[in-house]
C-alpha cells in the first residue's frame, strides 16, 4: 500500500501563498474575519511562514510551508477521546468531524501547532458559499480541524483507478490542491514507499529533514534545506 | 468554656441547631452567591449560543481556565476523603469533629471538576460521545473512568458515616423533613448488629478511597505529561500534582471548618487543637511542594533544552515572573512563616495560610497550563492568554455554587459527625488502653476515666 508523503523544496518556494489560497478553496476552511485574526483565531490547513534570520543589514528570509506533518505516530490520534481521529491504511491523518466534541486534546498535542478550532460559527461572506464544495463536510462551531492531504482527492482518484481496473500509481493519480496550484514546483507529492517517484527520491536525499524529528513522531511531510 | 462539652451541652444541641433551624444570616449570606451562580449560568448561555469564541483561548493557548478550574477543584477535592480515610485508618481521635466537613467539600467539589471539562468543550451536546465512543487510549478517558470512580466512592464514604447522624436527626425533625431523613437513615436503630456492619463498610471504604484519590490526580497530571509538550512532559507529575492536590484541599478544609465554626457556634468542637494538627499537615505538605517544585524546575534549567528553557524562563523571569513569584511567596514563603511559629499557628493564623494556600495553588495551576501552550517547540508562534469576562463570570458563579452548595449541605446535614463525636467520648477508656498498647514495659495502671455527666 502506498504511503503518501509530501517534500517541500524550501529553495523553490517564494512565499506566494497560493498553496494556502488554494488549500481553502478546496477544503472549505471558513473566512476568519481581520477582528477574529488579531484574537489570534486565524484558521489555515496549509501555512506559509515567513522566518527571518539575522539583524539588519545581514538578513536573510525564507518560507516555511507547513501543513500537518502526516505523523506515523501522530500524537493527535493517540490522545483522541473519541475516535474522531484515525490514521488511514495509507498512513493519512483524517477526521469524522460529526464525531468530536471539542476538547482540544489534540490541538495540545501536536507539537507542530497545525490543528484548528472553529471557535465561532464560520462564516463564508458573500459569493463564498456558493462556491463551498458539496463534497467536503463543513464544520460547525466546536470542533476541531486539520489537513487531511485531501484525502477526498485520493478517494476519487482510488475510484478511478478501480474503474480503470488498475491500481493507484504512486505518483501522478493523485495530488493535494496546494501541491498542484504550487507555481513554483517546491511541492511534490507521492508515495514515499515506491523509490521510483520524485517524492520517495527527494527524501532519501542530503538535503532532506523533517520537522523536530527528535521526538519520534516520524512526520511525512520532509523539508529540503536551502542548498 | 469552662469544662468539658459534653458537661455544658448534653445533647450536643448546637450541632442539631443549623439542620433543625435556618437563621436571617443564613439566606443574608446565600443570596449574593445565588446572584452571582445565577451570573455565571448566564454568561454559560452565551458561550452555548456563540462557541468558545466568547472566551480569550486562541491560538496556540486553547486551554484555558476551564482546564486550571479542573485541575484546580479536583485537587481541592482530595481534601476530604483522602485526609478523612488516612486520619480515620491511623485512628487519630482528632479526626471525629472533622471527617465530615472534609468529605462534603470532596464530593461536592467533585461536580465543578466535571463541570469544569464540560465547560470546555467545544461541543458539550456529544458529551456523551465519551462513553459511547470513548477510547482508553486516550488519557481523557482515564480522567473519567478514575474521576467517576472517585466520586461514586467518596459520595458513599460521605453516605455511610452520615447514616446514624440521620437517624438522629430524624427522631427531632418533623414534617417534610422527618419523611426525607426516614427514608435517608435506612432503619438505622443503633443496635450492635448495625453498628458493626457499618465499622466495617466505613473500614472498607477508607482502604479503597485512597488509592482511587491517589488515582485521580495522577491521571489528571497525565493529561499533560503523555503529550510532548515543553515542561509537562515530566516524569514527577503524578506525584507533584498529588502533592500539591493535597496540599491546597487542606488548606480548603481549614477555611471550611474556620468557617462553620464562625457561623455556627462550633467552636467547642472545632478546637485550636484541631486547626493546629490541620495545620501541621499544611506546613509538610508546603515543604514537599517546595521540594517537588524545585526538582521540577531545576532539572529544567540545568538540561538547558531549548523548548523546556523557553518555557522555564517565560515562567520565571519572563511575561508569567510576577505570577510564578507570587505562586512561590503564597505557596511556600506566608505558610511556612506562619506555620512553623508556634505562636503564629493559631486559628486566625492558619486560615491566613491557608487562604495563601489556595490563591498560590490555583496560580501554579495557571502556571502549569498556560506558559507551555504559549511557548510551543516550534518558534513560529508565541502566545499569551487572558481570560475574557465571560470565563471569569462562569469561574465566580462555579466558586459561588460550591459555597452555595456547601451552606446548603450544613442545613441539610450536621456537619459536624455527631455520633462520632459522642463515641470518642465514650471511647475514651479504649483510647487510653490504646496509648498504653503503644509504650514499651510495664506501665502504671490505668485509672478509668468515666466522661461525668453522661452516665
Amino acid at each position: 500500500m502506498a504511503r503518501w508523503g509530501m517534500v517541500i523544496d524550501l529553495d523553490r518556494c517564494t512565499g506566494c501563498q497560493a498553496c494556502v489560497v488554494a488549500c481553502k478553496a478546496e477544503n472549505n476552511v471558513p473566512v476568519v474575519p481581520p477582528e477574529q485574526a488579531r484574537e489570534r483565531r486565524l484558521m489555515l490547513w496549509m501555512e506559509v511562514i515567513p522566518e527571518v534570520e539575522g539583524e539588519y543589514p545581514n538578513v536573510r528570509a525564507r518560507f516555511i510551508p507547513r501543513p500537518c506533518q502526516q505523523c506515523d505516530h501522530a500524537p493527535c490520534v493517540k490522545v483522541c477521546p473519541v475516535q474522531a481521529l484515525s490514521t488511514s491504511p495509507e498512513g493519512i491523518v483524517s477526521r469524522v468531524f460529526a464525531r468530536c466534541i471539542g476538547c482540544r486534546f489534540c490541538v495540545q498535542a501536536c507539537p507542530y501547532g497545525v490543528i484548528q478550532f472553529n471557535w465561532r460559527a464560520p462564516l463564508w461572506p458573500g459569493d463564498l458559499y456558493e462556491a463551498l464544495d458539496p463534497d467536503i463536510a463543513v464544520r460547525p462551531t466546536g470542533v476541531a480541524e486539520s489537513c487531511d492531504f485531501c484525502r477526498h482527492r485520493f478517494q476519487r482518484a482510488r475510484e478511478q483507478a478501480r474503474a480503470e481496473g488498475r491500481e493507484i500509481r504512486g505518483e501522478g493519480d493523485y495530488v493535494p490542491a496546494c501541491v498542484q496550484a504550487c507555481p513554483a514546483l517546491a511541492l511534490v507529492f507521492g508515495d514515499l514507499d515506491d523509490p521510483k517517484t520524485e517524492a520517495a527520491r527527494l527524501a532519501r536525499g542530503p538535503r532532506a529533514y523533517r520537522m523536530l524529528e527528535d521526538l519520534g513522531t516520524a512526520p511525512k511531510v520532509f523539508y529540503l534545506k536551502e542548498g | 468554656m469552662a469544662g468539658p462539652v459534653h458537661q455544658r451541652d448534653p445533647e450536643d444541641a448546637v450541632l442539631f441547631a443549623p439542620v433543625l433551624g435556618t437563621t436571617r444570616r443564613f439566606w443574608l449570606g446565600a443570596t449574593p452567591l445565588l446572584a452571582m451562580t445565577l451570573w455565571g449560568m448566564y454568561a454559560y448561555t452565551l458561550q452555548l449560543r456563540y462557541g468558545l469564541g466568547v472566551t480569550g483561548l486562541n491560538r496556540p493557548v486553547a486551554w484555558g481556565i476551564y482546564i486550571i478550574n479542573f485541575v484546580f477543584f479536583i485537587g481541592i477535592s482530595h481534601a476530604g476523603t483522602l485526609i478523612s480515610a488516612i486520619l480515620r485508618l491511623c485512628k487519630a481521635e482528632w479526626r471525629r469533629p472533622i471527617t465530615r466537613a472534609a468529605e462534603a467539600i470532596t464530593v461536592l467539589v467533585l461536580f465543578f471538576g466535571l463541570g469544569s471539562i464540560i465547560m470546555d468543550l467545544g461541543r458539550p451536546d456529544r458529551l456523551f460521545y465519551v462513553l459511547q465512543y470513548g477510547r482508553l487510549q486516550s488519557p481523557l478517558l482515564w480522567d473519567v473512568t478514575s474521576i467517576t470512580t472517585y466520586l461514586t466512592g467518596s459520595a458513599l464514604y460521605l453516605y455511610l458515616p452520615l447514616i446514624p447522624d440521620l437517624a438522629l436527626v430524624r427522631d427531632r425533625a418533623t414534617g417534610w423533613r422527618r419523611t426525607l431523613y426516614t427514608f435517608l437513615a435506612l432503619g438505622w436503630r443503633g443496635t450492635p448488629g448495625q453498628h458493626r456492619r457499618l465499622e466495617r463498610g466505613i473500614a472498607v471504604m477508607a482502604v479503597m478511597v485512597i488509592p482511587i484519590a491517589v488515582s485521580v490526580h495522577t491521571v489528571v497530571s497525565w493529561v499533560f505529561s503523555m503529550t510532548l509538550q515543553p515542561m509537562w512532559k515530566s516524569t514527577i507529575f503524578g506525584p507533584y500534582f498529588v502533592t500539591g492536590a493535597i496540599f491546597s484541599g487542606i488548606a480548603a478544609l481549614i477555611i471550611s471548618m474556620a468557617a462553620v465554626r464562625r457561623a455556627y457556634h462550633l467552636e467547642n468542637y472545632l478546637k485550636p487543637v484541631h486547626f493546629n494538627s490541620l495545620s501541621l499537615l499544611l506546613l509538610v505538605m508546603s515543604l514537599l511542594w517546595f521540594y517537588f517544585t524545585f526538582a521540577e524546575h531545576l532539572t529544567a534549567y540545568y538540561g538547558g533544552e531549548l523548548g523546556e528553557a523557553m518555557v522555564l524562563f517565560a515562567k520565571v523571569t519572563g511575561r508569567w515572573a510576577p505570577a510564578f513569584w507570587a505562586m512561590a511567596v503564597l505557596n511556600f514563603v506566608i505558610p511556612v512563616a506562619i506555620l512553623a511559629n508556634g505562636r503564629t499557628r493559631t486559628v486566625a493564623g492558619s486560615v491566613v495560610a491557608s487562604a495563601s494556600v489556595v490563591v498560590g495553588m490555583w496560580l501554579e495551576r495557571y502556571l502549569i497550563v498556560v506558559p507551555t501552550l504559549a511557548n510551543p517547540r516550534l518558534p513560529y508562534e508565541r502566545g499569551f492568554y487572558a481570560p475574557s469576562w465571560v470565563e471569569v463570570s462562569i469561574t465566580a458563579g462555579a466558586v459561588s455554587f460550591f459555597v452555595l452548595l456547601y451552606m446548603v449541605f450544613t442545613k441539610l446535614f450536621p456537619i459536624i459527625s455527631i455520633w462520632e463525636v459522642r463515641e470518642g467520648r465514650e471511647g475514651l477508656v479504649t483510647a487510653q488502653e490504646r496509648m498504653v498498647g503503644y509504650l514499651p514495659g510495664p506501665v502504671a495502671p490505668v485509672t478509668p476515666v468515666t466522661p461525668a455527666g453522661r452516665r
